[in-house]
This record gives structure tokens, sequence and C-alpha cells, in this order.
């Protein structure tokens, strides 16, 4: 799982039925000194979070688990809202 | 899931027979100001994307997952075409 940053949202009307109504947000990674670290990818977001707020999403065949039984057609999927982080 | 461009079509006359009836495109990547980068790729298409469409591509063992795309030797399906991005100011 990576630690992300929300950057916008998606509209997407013509999309797979499997995507339905989850939101569609575009994630920004980041690396350990809070800053962007590669490129922002689209995820689906499966516990509510909004631009603006730190994430952890998980990537691959597993980011289509928590929408379960629903088979939702992603390789990237929002798991949880950072409340904080530390490092030491 | 990435964010790609649609550049052109593929047409293969033999091909596995799962992909029978498979739409395939090429796609180019685009970071989400809509700027092309250098990579392409071949994805199925299952929602009737069309030429420069900006689309969701996902990549990997969940493009199985798509509608139609069940047990097909498939790494990338556009599932969606983009209507609008919207995205914070930097």
């Amino acid at each position: 799982m990576m630690v992300a940053r929300v950057i916008g949202t998606v509209v997407a009307s013509r999309k797979d039925a499997g995507l339905g109504a989850s939101a569609l947000l575009l994630v920004q990674p980041l690396g350990t000194d809070g800053k962007a670290a590669g490129k922002p990818i689209v995820a689906v977001d499966s516990v509510g979070s909004g631009v603006g707020e730190q994430v952890f999403y998980v990537k691959g065949r597993e980011a289509a688990l928590p929408f379960l039984p629903a088979e939702v057609p992603t390789d990237a999927a929002i798991v949880g809202i950072v409340d904080h982080w530390n490092l030491s | 899931m990435i964010l790609g461009r649609v550049v052109g079509t593929v047409v293969a006359t033999r091909k596995d027979e799962r992909l029978v009836g498979a739409k395939l495109l090429i796609v180019r990547t685009v970071d989400p100001y809509g700027k092309d980068e250098a990579n392409h790729l071949v994805a199925v298409d299952t929602v009737d994307a069309g030429l420069n469409d900006r689309v969701l591509v996902v990549s990997g063992s969940s493009a199985r997952m798509a509608q139609g795309l069940k047990d097909t030797p498939v790494d990338a399906a556009i599932v969606g075409v983009v209507d609008e991005l919207e995205i914070e100011k930097r």
C-alpha cells in the first residue's frame, strides 16, 4: 500500500458497469518527505475520501477486494484516510 | 488506473480464440493535465471508446474483471471514457 494525496476527481459517464457509482479520484503518491513522488493515478474510492485528504491505497488485483461481492474492474483502490503518520 | 488517449486501432486476424470479437485499441498515456507521455499500449476496449477519447485504462490481472473479459488473456482494458477531470491547483 502507498500513501497519497487526493488531488482531483474524474467524471466518466460511459464506463464499465462494475464501476457503478463509485467515486473515481486522482491520487498523487507521496514520498516519505510528504512530497509528490511519481505519477498521479486514478483510484476507486471505498472509504468516502475527498480532494485534499491524505489516504492510502492498494494496487493490483487486490484493489477489487474492498468492493466484494461486486466485481469492480480496478487496479487501484483507496482503502483508508490517513489521520497522521510519523517516521522515527 | 491510468489515463490515456486513444491514438489507433489494432487489427489481428490470427489471435487467441478468446480474443475473437475483442476491440483492440492503441492508447498513449497522458498526464492529468492532458499532456501526452511517451508510452503506448494495446488495450481491449469494453466501453466503445473512439479515436482521441481520453480513457481510463486498468492494467494487470484486474483487467480481466471488466465486462466480458473473464478468463481472457488480457492485461490492459479500457473501462471508462473521461468526460471531465477536475484537479486542484498546484
